[in-house]
């Protein structure tokens, strides 16, 4: 066996990779074969380290070096710096916002100091194509004191015990759910994992089967143990071609090492795992679709009861959980209850990862636990809003979620405090807006969405929704009137309240919520016609400020429609009938010259 | 690859891989662990670093003793290559002189399992940016 010295991480993630990592593994190979050092230090490539605002990351060890937006070009002055000399690249490593003095190691960055990793605990430390890696992280050891200490029942009291609730965004305790396919009668059961991420802006479960698929495979199979079931499928979209490719080689290693398929580990249990395809759709993400479109049927829901715990895939009982939800699993089952429970607020247990994003200076994969404040995300973890601009409100819960605003900054975040706050935890989806992003096409954005993404199988949602988005239109193109307001209440209402599944019950949630919370944007629109943010562009006209514009010409050289005109040195004006609103003078100019009225 | 056949087979599969990445979890939490920098500068590869830093490494893992060894520039002692430093937890580090294979034991054997000091100190003149 080869001993290494020291180990390079790089991040293989596919936000990462997209900045050429991959590129960057082969000239660290290159540079360490040179000097004859690829005998004594390995390079890995590893999943997310969740900092993709400073994406590619480079950690090497033991040193604990983290090294942030690395480029191919680096490499050889780190290679021959701080591999050779032992120096360290001071202009590599990450500079705190506040401070701006550089930190060496991500134990002294405020984007890790407040999180906890237990679903992530081996994304951006394993190589996740080497089962080895994870086995001597304890993988699978949870699997083999489930198969041969404890019994189902045990195992389901545990993770009952463990208060671990459904990661897909729903909330519904697993260890019920586990129970209640336990307790269905049939000759055959079906392990389901959803990794139908759909939430725009949501990419954790991509990460997780990306970074550790074998945390996944390892639930999955005690799933299946606790159940009775001997067949796993994950439904995964086929726009996640890196997770998949990582999940097929470790369901080939689980094969090849004993851990899946008959008679595991000496026990009789018998488990394998299949992959099926998703196409994409949001609904899919839904239960009773998404077994719907496993069968080769269309992606559509159907009414529960039955629940898929009864009769689910091939009429059979099966049990779906999220990709989340897994990877908690192994670790519940190695430390015990216990100590999962004690993490967390009362009713939400453990931790949470959310995908920041947005007008947030740290975008990127964060795993907190649950009880956090909006305030320690976005300003500690966050770094704050982008631009030194003012925070206005995040949207979590992605199309079926809704806007927390200022007033709920510091309300612990869990399952019951988002509902709520009018909200929902969803899949973890963050996104952060300013001031200048304008609620009422927040609202027509998300709408847009669920329009593109419903089934159109009940009317409620495929018809009401068309409708909310056409007064929303007629709104933002200044054409709204008063009654508008209430027409979009109530019609969100009736869609909530007959709507077929979770999508359509949902979807009216932005527009909700924004009435909610930021009902003077919507009165702006349809009384003066003004919108607040500068965002509508059919209710703004650019205009330059005489006494401000120097005549520079940097708004005349870039109109891309020849609407200015002006003398050098003189102020310039733009002619609102050839203006076609596209905001390229406003950002240009230097001395802020260039007005939204 | 033979299937992994028992809970035991699991189990020894385990403690023989998680030797690979030990290196990774130590290096993860180094406040807690004993130390060792090598200086592997020119004059400390010329005089013998590399081999003092293997011995070390071997000899560390053989006897069972967790500690993050890491390879550093020139200290600036070119007359007394190799040199390490050494820092247990809690305690000033200090820094050893003229290191071959036998004062490397001897360090082992009486500095970092008894804590006590053995001849070879250079003493430290200067300070550094990290603990001034």
């Amino acid at each position: 066996m080869v001993e290494y010295n020291m180990h390079i991480l790089v991040c293989g993630g596919i936000g990462c990779k997209a900045s050429e990592s991959e590129h960057i593994k082969t000239n660290f190979a290159d540079r360490l074969n040179k000097y004859g050092l690829a005998d004594e230090i390995q390079v890995i490539s590893t999943g997310c380290f969740g900092f993709c605002e400073k994406g590619p990351i480079v950690k090497i060890l033991p040193d604990n070096t983290f090294y942030t937006r690395v480029t191919p070009d680096d490499v050889v002055e780190i290679v021959d710096e701080h591999i050779i000399k032992g120096r360290k690249l001071e202009r590599l490593l990450y500079k705190d916002l506040k401070t701006k003095e550089t930190v060496g190691d991500s134990k002294g960055m405020d984007f890790y100091k407040k999180q906890i990793r237990i679903a992530l605990r081996n994304c951006g430390f394993i190589d996740p194509e080497n089962i080895e890696e994870y086995i001597g992280r304890d993988g699978y050891a949870a699997l083999g004191t489930c198969l041969s200490e404890k019994t189902p029942e045990d195992v389901i009291r545990m993770i009952k015990d463990s208060g671990l609730r459904g990661r897909g965004g729903g909330g519904f305790p697993t260890g019920l759910k586990w129970e209640l396919t336990r307790k269905s009668v049939s000759d055959q059961k079906y392990v389901v994992c959803n990794a139908d991420e759909g939430d725009p802006g949501a990419f954790m479960d991509r990460s997780i089967l990306e970074g550790d698929p074998h945390s996944v495979l390892e639930a999955m199979a005690i799933c299946g143990y606790c159940i009775g079931a001997a067949k796993g499928l994950v439904y995964i979209r086929a726009e996640y071609p890196l997770a998949i490719a990582r999940l097929k080689i470790a369901i080939n290693q689980a094969r090849e090492y004993g851990l899946l398929g008959d008679d595991i580990l000496g026990t009789g249990f018998n488990f394998d795992v299949e992959i099926r395809y998703g196409a994409g759709a949001f609904v899919c993400g839904e239960e009773t679709a998404l077994i719907h479109s496993m069968e080769g049927k269309r992606g559509e829901p159907t009414v529960k009861p039955p629940f898929p715990a009864e009769k689910g895939y091939n009429g059979k009982p099966t049990n779906v959980n999220n990709v989340e939800t897994f990877s908690n699993i192994p670790v519940i089952i190695n430390k015990g209850a216990a100590w999962f429970a004690s993490i967390g607020t009362e009713k939400s247990k453990g931790t949470k990862v959310f995908a920041l994003a947005g007008k947030i200076n740290n975008v990127g994969l964060i795993e907190v636990p649950m009880g956090i404040t909006l305030r320690e995300i976005i300003y500690d973890i966050g770094g704050g809003i982008k631009d030194g601009r003012e925070f206005k409100a995040v949207q979590t819960g992605g199309p079926s979620g809704g806007c927390l605003t200022k007033s709920f900054l510091d309300t612990p975040i869990d399952y019951d405090n988002l509902v709520a706050a009018g909200s929902m935890m969803g899949s973890g989806g963050m996104i952060v807006l300013d001031d200048s992003d304008c609620m009422v096409a927040i609202a027509k954005f998300y709408l847009e969405f669920t329009l593109d993404e419903s089934c159109g199988k009940c009317t409620p949602c495929r018809i009401g929704n068309k409708r909310l988005h056409e007064i929303l239109e007629k709104i933002t193109n200044g054409n709204g009137e008063l009654e508008d307001l209430n027409r979009l209440r109530m019609l969100s209402n009736v869609i909530k309240d007959t709507s077929l599944c979770g999508l359509g019950q949902t979807s009216p949630n932005p527009v909700l919520s924004t009435l909610d919370n930021f009902y003077d944007e919507y009165l702006a629109h349809v009384t003066t016609h003004k919108c607040l943010a500068g965002q509508c562009k059919a209710l703004i006209h650019f205009k330059i400020d005489p006494e401000k514009c120097t005549g520079c010409t940097l708004c005349f050289r870039n109109c891309p429609v020849g609407a200015i005109s002006g003398e050098k040195r003189s102020a310039h004006y733009i002619d609102q009938a050839i203006c076609i609103k596209c905001g390229v003078c406003f950002e240009k100019c230097k001395f802020d010259a260039v007005l939204i009225a | 690859m033979n299937k992994i056949k028992s809970i035991f087979d699991l189990k020894k599969l385990q403690s023989e891989v998680q030797a690979k990445i030990k290196l990774r979890e130590n290096g993860d939490n180094p406040e807690d662990l004993i130390q060792i920098k090598v200086s592997l500068a020119t004059c400390g590869i010329a005089s013998g670093a590399k081999d003092t830093m293997n011995y070390l490494i071997e000899e560390l893992d053989h006897q069972g003793i967790d500690a993050i060894v890491t390879q550093t520039g020139c200290m600036g002692y070119c007359y007394a290559e190799p040199t390490i430093e050494l820092t247990i937890p809690g305690q000033q580090p200090v820094v050893y002189g003229f290191v071959n294979k036998v004062k490397t034991l001897e360090i082992i054997e009486k500095h970092i399992k008894l804590n006590e000091m053995v001849d070879g100190i250079i003493p430290v003149a200067y300070s550094t940016i990290d603990n001034s």
